[in-house]
């Protein structure tokens, strides 16, 4: 029977069934500070042992300070939860890859460039943007400690089937257009419930065409459209990029995988619960204007008037979006001016998105008006690589701040973050009221359009700059 | 954990959809490594007038007088009623930790993020999923007055005085664990022979998987 590749990945790790409810093998369990230390807490005070240590890789992301390393970590708080996973990682023995530590960095950027994330695999990890690791072929989901707790005693969880949805892009994008674009186009298409219940599989010639880096991304917002998982199937670019990575197969192990991954996409009319087709011509470059990723319209948009929307509750979610925004409604998206620019996140901080970014800026000078203008690599290895093509300095030069790797300013659990009514463009993935800081205002963004606003002090086609 | 099998109590309207979970309960309140302690912190941005910080005292903290958890009918309120997409966003357990510190036993709204969801069934918190129009209703009738409910897991309804209101759908196994306050894991345990065995065949196949 034709199968889809949800479905696929999925049949390999049963381990029981009853009625529609599964008991799911889970081979990879990646594990950070925030959403870790209870469920360690359980296992110690259940005299649980772990099921499978070496399926467990650790890092530190969301707390740690992105400059003044040498200082520490000098929020008392912070510095527990970041020593409490160090702590457990060293009485259970397990992987962990700790602040000193050069591939340490953002979890969902470290997995793959360590090659953690396998075709076909299951991968869980205590946060939602576990999607990412989907770009592979493989299921991957965010999941609550309890389930951290559940994976860590069992190395399974149990799981109703997913619905399956596929997206799928006729043609191709036009230049320029990047995976963060049609992330938030499909958001703004399906809402940030359109896909809930939903595995969502990205199809097309379009998605075949992005490179790995720009598959995660999109795989990444998939939780923002209300999936647990975004997949794509595996293909060439996918075997090139895993290729030699540390944790990958090697040797005739690495052949016997290639056999395998082979299978690992949807298959020719293997049915989908749920279909969605997109002209990928018609997407442009994506600016969110409210405080939900589906609030989002193109550069040559404008803010919505809520004066236009019959629904009453959805006129009053835009209005009170609008209200914290500080924004009018029919006002251009050009003419909205920027406090901070902040280029990160697990979303887009990765190699490419640095270089995408540096090509913007580079030779030129950040605009007056911008009070801060960061970028935060994704991981050690990625500000490493960043360092020796010279990105830090096309970016310093331009008046940009060069930071060590983490979380940041996607959530401001550390240092950085946004003060009240400061409007930032940010590449990541969340415009929630008080994501970036207290009375903060996001603007999700791709790396270069956050990079030609940082030029122009407001938003602006990146080509124009 | 908690069981839940019966509950009646004050409903607080919180008239929004999209509640995410950065509102449920914010980020700098992660960073505790417990699993108690958040009530005096849910939904903080909204229900206090000045940012708040892990360790302050949040008796001394200026309220938000608007905001419907501070209205003295609702303080005491153990069900929230919601719209579209409630719990959306980070994976965060806190946020049913803080909901749950806070005193509510059960959420009523149009739709849940499928995270939070299950969240909510691990603490022993029960989310029910109704139509619009029935959570239409249920906001207008809280407009005018205290609106309490009388939730029965055993026959899946929900109920205003003595009258059934609406019965309402639930995974039977979700119900099982919650009604009987189950452990996931303990049960997942009694299957360890079964998982083990998974595993033999399963290296063997997939044998890159297998080496460290
Ligand atoms: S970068 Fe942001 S979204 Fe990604 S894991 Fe960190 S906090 Fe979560």
């Amino acid at each position: 029977m034709a199968k889809t590749l949800y479905e696929k990945v999925f049949e390999r790790h049963i381990v029981d069934k009853s009625e529609d409810t599964y008991l799911i093998y889970i081979d990879r369990h990646l594990v950070h500070e925030v959403t870790s230390p209870q469920a360690f807490e359980g296992i110690k005070i259940a005299n649980r042992e772990l099921w499978r240590k070496d399926s467990i890789v650790a890092v530190p992301d969301h707390n740690v300070p992105t400059k003044d390393l040498e200082k520490g970590i000098e929020d008392p708080v912070s510095k527990i939860q970041v020593e409490t996973l160090d702590q457990n990682c060293k009485h259970f023995n397990l992987i962990e890859f700790d602040m000193s530590d050069k591939r340490q960095g953002i979890v969902h950027v470290v997995g793959p460039e360590q090659g953690l994330t396998l075709p076909g695999m299951t991968v869980v990890c205590g946060d939602s943007h576990t999607s990412t690791h989907g770009a592979f072929g493989a299921l991957a989901m965010g999941i609550g400690t309890s389930e951290v707790e559940h994976v860590m005693a069992t190395q399974c969880l149990i799981l109703k089937k997913f619905k399956t949805l596929n997206i799928h892009l006729e043609g191709y994008v036009n230049p320029g257009i990047t995976a963060k674009d049609i992330a938030l186009y499909i958001i703004g298409q399906i809402g940030t419930a359109g896909g809930t219940g939903y595995a969502i599989e990205f199809t097309g010639l379009a998605i075949e065409a992005l490179s790995m880096e720009a598959r995660m991304t999109l795989c990444n917002m998939a939780i923002e459209a209300g999936a647990r998982a975004g997949m794509i199937a595996v293909d060439q670019t996918t075997i090139n990029y895993i290729k030699g990575k540390p944790f990958a197969p090697a040797g005739e192990q690495w052949n016997k995988a290639l056999e395998d991954w082979k299978d690992l996409y949807s298959d020719q009319d293997a049915i989908f619960d749920k279909k969605i087709i997109i002209n990928a011509a018609d997407i442009k470059a994506q600016v969110t204007w409210g405080t939900s990723p589906e609030m989002v319209t193109s550069i040559d948009g404008f803010v919505p008037d809520p004066d236009e929307i019959k629904e009453l509750d959805k006129k009053n979610d835009m209005l009170s979006a609008l209200k914290y925004m500080g924004l009018s409604p029919k006002q251009a998206i050009k003419d909205i001016q920027l406090d901070k620019i902040f280029i990160g996140s697990c979303t887009n901080s990765r190699i490419e998105d640095l270089r995408a970014a540096a090509n913007v800026v580079r030779g030129k000078k950040i605009a007056a008006n911008i009070k801060l203008a960061m970028v935060v690599p994704g991981s050690g290895l990625v500000k490493a690589q960043a360092e020796s093509e010279g990105l830090d300095d096309i970016f310093k030069k331009a008046g940009f701040e060069w930071r060590a790797p983490g979380c940041s300013m996607c959530l401001a659990m550390n240092a950085d973050r946004l003060n009240a009514k400061e409007r930032c463009a940010s590449t990541s993935n969340r415009n929630f009221e008080g994501r970036q800081g207290q009375g903060g205002r996001t603007h999700l963004v791709s790396p270069e359009m956050a990079a030609a606003a940082a030029i122009a002090g407001h938003f602006v086609e990146v080509g124009t700059v | 954990m908690n069981r839940f099998n019966f509950h009646s109590g004050v409903v607080i309207p919180l008239d929004r959809s999209n509640v995410d979970t950065d509102a449920i309960i914010p980020k700098q309140f992660l960073k505790s490594i417990k699993r108690t302690g958040f009530g005096p912190n849910l939904f903080d941005d909204w229900r206090y007038l000045e940012p708040g910080e892990p360790g302050m005292d949040n008796s001394l903290r200026k309220i938000n007088p608007e905001f419907i958890l501070n209205k003295s009918e609702y303080k005491n309120g153990s069900i929230l009623l919601a719209r579209e997409n409630f719990g959306c966003g980070s994976s965060r357990e806190h946020a049913p930790w803080a909901i749950l510190d806070f005193g509510i036993k059960a959420i009523v709204a149009e739709g849940f993020a499928d995270i939070f969801y299950n969240n909510c069934f691990k603490n022993g918190i029960l989310p029910i999923k109704l139509k619009k129009e029935m959570i239409d209703q249920l906001f207008n009738l809280a407009k005018n007055q205290v609106l309490e409910l009388t939730i029965d897991l055993t026959s899946q309804t929900i109920s205003i005085k003595n009258d059934i209101f609406t019965s309402f759908e639930i995974d039977e196994f979700k119900k099982y664990c919650l009604i009987n306050g189950l452990d996931d894991i303990g049960l997942t345990l009694e299957k360890k022979e079964l998982i083990k065995s998974f595993e033999q065949a399963y290296y063997k196949k997939y044998s890159w998987l297998g080496i460290k």
